[in-house]
């Protein structure tokens, strides 16, 4: 009766043995969201490098210029760069402050387009922030609709037990991924990054970022009040701008470690490829909806 | 394995250098950043018109909340003749006309615009390169003055002559080819209550760094939409004749006219 043995398991009913299985993780709308993503922020942080760069310095308050004191600048002259942040001044030559043989805030390599171009990089950002917004709205609506943010994104009761917790963070610390079945969810650190990212630093950039508009400060001022004036909102939209560049470092090193093609494969078209170790194979977890046979 | 990764990383550096230098050419092409611009700048309009009320008025502030140093920036000492010799005179003889698509033209001397009632605003100013400073303007507001000129029906914009040729400002970067300064507004703008020609800054007469002697305010736009120098104000139906037909010296050079973002 070998035809009715349950698949996963060898003919003569030894234990089950692990077999190679594709699982259905992101429908087409989350892929679509994801690299649509992946072009914006890019291309925003880089232009927004730029624009930065016409007034390389940050302050806390409604105002500041050059005759304020910042708590971020970057300063060049005679071929020295020196970053100053609060009392401290550090040389960043090369990087910060001067580089490509001038007074530059971000060097060239950072900044779209790869010179000083305040309009261009503005026509740029300006419209680059609507696809963000768009393509925010999508996700959170899909999200909703399908409850991949409350099933696979939200951290539940069990991830946010101190034990799991502390669990999660050896592992990753031993470069140790969830394999089999377990790889078909998320765990608890990566559903607090990819929150982090989706309900916390690009919310955010586009809260600091509007309140930069004078156009929207006077129907909404009450907003650039609670983040300590325009130019303090200014500052908090560079500080969720680096967390947004630090959730991408970190993302894209654990893809690279926990297995690059079988990441990208998953991104791509949809489909994860793990080693099944369950005997139902009929099962999904939260994150495949649906398992290949 | 680690040499493979070696070889990925050099594939991804090279890659990305060569879509950087075709990076640039997309990112500075004159029909993309235009296509971008038109996009953005419309929805931007768009949303703002919407949301807010045409009367609403932009955060105002206190006395202790003044900037110790307010920033000048683009022209600070224009070196037109023209405007030299009003310098040397004082501006005894300068005189503010409004004219275009009015049914009774008016030109105001100086003295004169200075005996009209004030507005008295303290107000944040966002120059687009980022940074901000906070000042008290006064001066009559832009509103009665064309109800006292009439507008004719096809009247749309107001466009602001000013004194002055820029010559660009390295720190932005881009186009800085020399002009004479010039901005332009719908009339919403042109008719919002804290819409003042501005002749005294913190209490001061307006000096020339800071546009002397009659500066436009408009305080819901950034700070290149606040026209030094003011002396003219022409209504039309049209942008397209002056300048390089975008409506300003910057918007020439590539920014948005509507620059309330």
């Amino acid at each position: 009766m070998a035809s009715i043995a349950p698949t996963g398991f060898s003919e003569d009913g030894a234990p089950p043995i692990s077999r190679r299985r594709l699982a259905y993780r992101h429908p087409l709308s989350r892929r679509i969201n994801h690299w649509v993503n992946v072009i914006a922020v890019i291309m925003l942080l880089m232009t927004g490098l730029n624009i930065f760069n016409a007034h390389p310095a940050l302050y806390w308050g409604q105002y500041g210029s050059e005759f304020d004191k910042p708590v971020l600048a970057l300063r060049g002259e005679s071929g020295k760069g020196v970053t100053h942040i609060g009392s401290h001044t550090i040389d960043t030559t090369g990087v910060l402050g001067w580089s490509g043989g001038e007074n530059r805030g971000f060097p060239a390599w950072a900044t779209i387009p790869g010179f000083r171009d305040l309009a261009a990089a503005r026509n740029w950002h300006l419209f680059l922030a609507w696809v963000l917004i768009l393509n925010g709205i999508a996700y959170f609506l899909f999200g909703l609709w399908n409850q991949h943010l409350r099933k696979d994104i939200l951290p539940n009761r069990h991830d946010l037990a101190p034990s799991n917790i502390a669990h999660d963070i050896t592992e990753h610390v031993k470069f140790k991924f969830p394999t089999g079945r377990d790889s078909n969810r998320y765990h608890v650190l990566q559903k607090f990054a990819y929150a982090s990212l989706a309900l916390v630093f690009l919310p955010g950039m586009v809260i600091t970022g509007l309140s930069l508009s004078p156009g929207a400060d006077a129907v909404f001022p009450g907003i650039v009040d609670l983040l300590g004036g325009r130019q303090s909102a200014r500052t908090l939209h560079f500080v969720f701008m680096a967390l947004t560049v630090g959730f991408i470092v970190v993302h894209v090193s654990l893809v690279l470690l926990a297995g690059f093609l079988n990441q990208m494969r998953s991104m791509i078209t949809g489909w994860w490829a793990f080693d099944d170790d369950e005997v139902d194979p009929g099962i999904p977890t939260t994150l495949a909806r649906k398992i290949a046979r | 394995m680690s040499g493979f990764n070696l070889t990925r990383r050099g594939l991804v550096l090279g890659g990305g250098g060569l879509l950087l230098a075709s990076c640039d050419r997309l990112t500075s092409a004159p029909n993309t950043t235009d296509f971008l611009r038109r996009n953005g700048e419309a929805a931007t309009y768009g949303w703002q018109r919407l949301i807010q009320s045409n009367q609403g008025l932009a955060r105002e502030f206190t006395k202790a909340d003044i900037s110790p140093m307010f920033k000048a920036n683009g022209s600070t000492d224009p070196q037109d003749d023209d405007y030299l010799d009003h310098v040397d005179e004082n501006f005894q003889n300068w005189v503010l006309k409004i004219d275009g698509l009015v049914m009774r033209p008016l030109a105001i001397p100086l003295q004169q615009f200075r005996q009209l009632p004030v507005r008295t605003q303290i107000t944040r100013h966002d120059c687009v390169e980022g940074w901000s400073a906070i000042g008290e303007w006064s001066g009559p507001q832009l509103g009665p003055l064309l109800q006292r000129t009439g507008l004719q029906p096809n009247a749309r914009f107001i466009v602001i002559h000013c004194a002055d040729t820029l010559d660009g400002e390295p720190a932005k970067g881009g186009d800085q080819s020399a002009g004479r300064y010039y901005e332009s507004f719908d009339l919403v703008d042109a008719f919002h209550p804290q819409t003042i020609l501005a002749h005294t800054m913190n209490g001061m007469p307006l000096t020339v760094p800071h546009g002397a002697p009659i500066r436009l305010r408009v305080e819901r736009q950034l700070g290149y939409k606040q026209a030094k120098y003011v002396q003219r104000i022409e209504v039309v139906d049209r942008l397209d004749k002056f300048g390089m037909g975008k409506g300003g010296y910057w918007e020439d050079r590539g920014y948005e006219w509507y620059a309330g973002i």
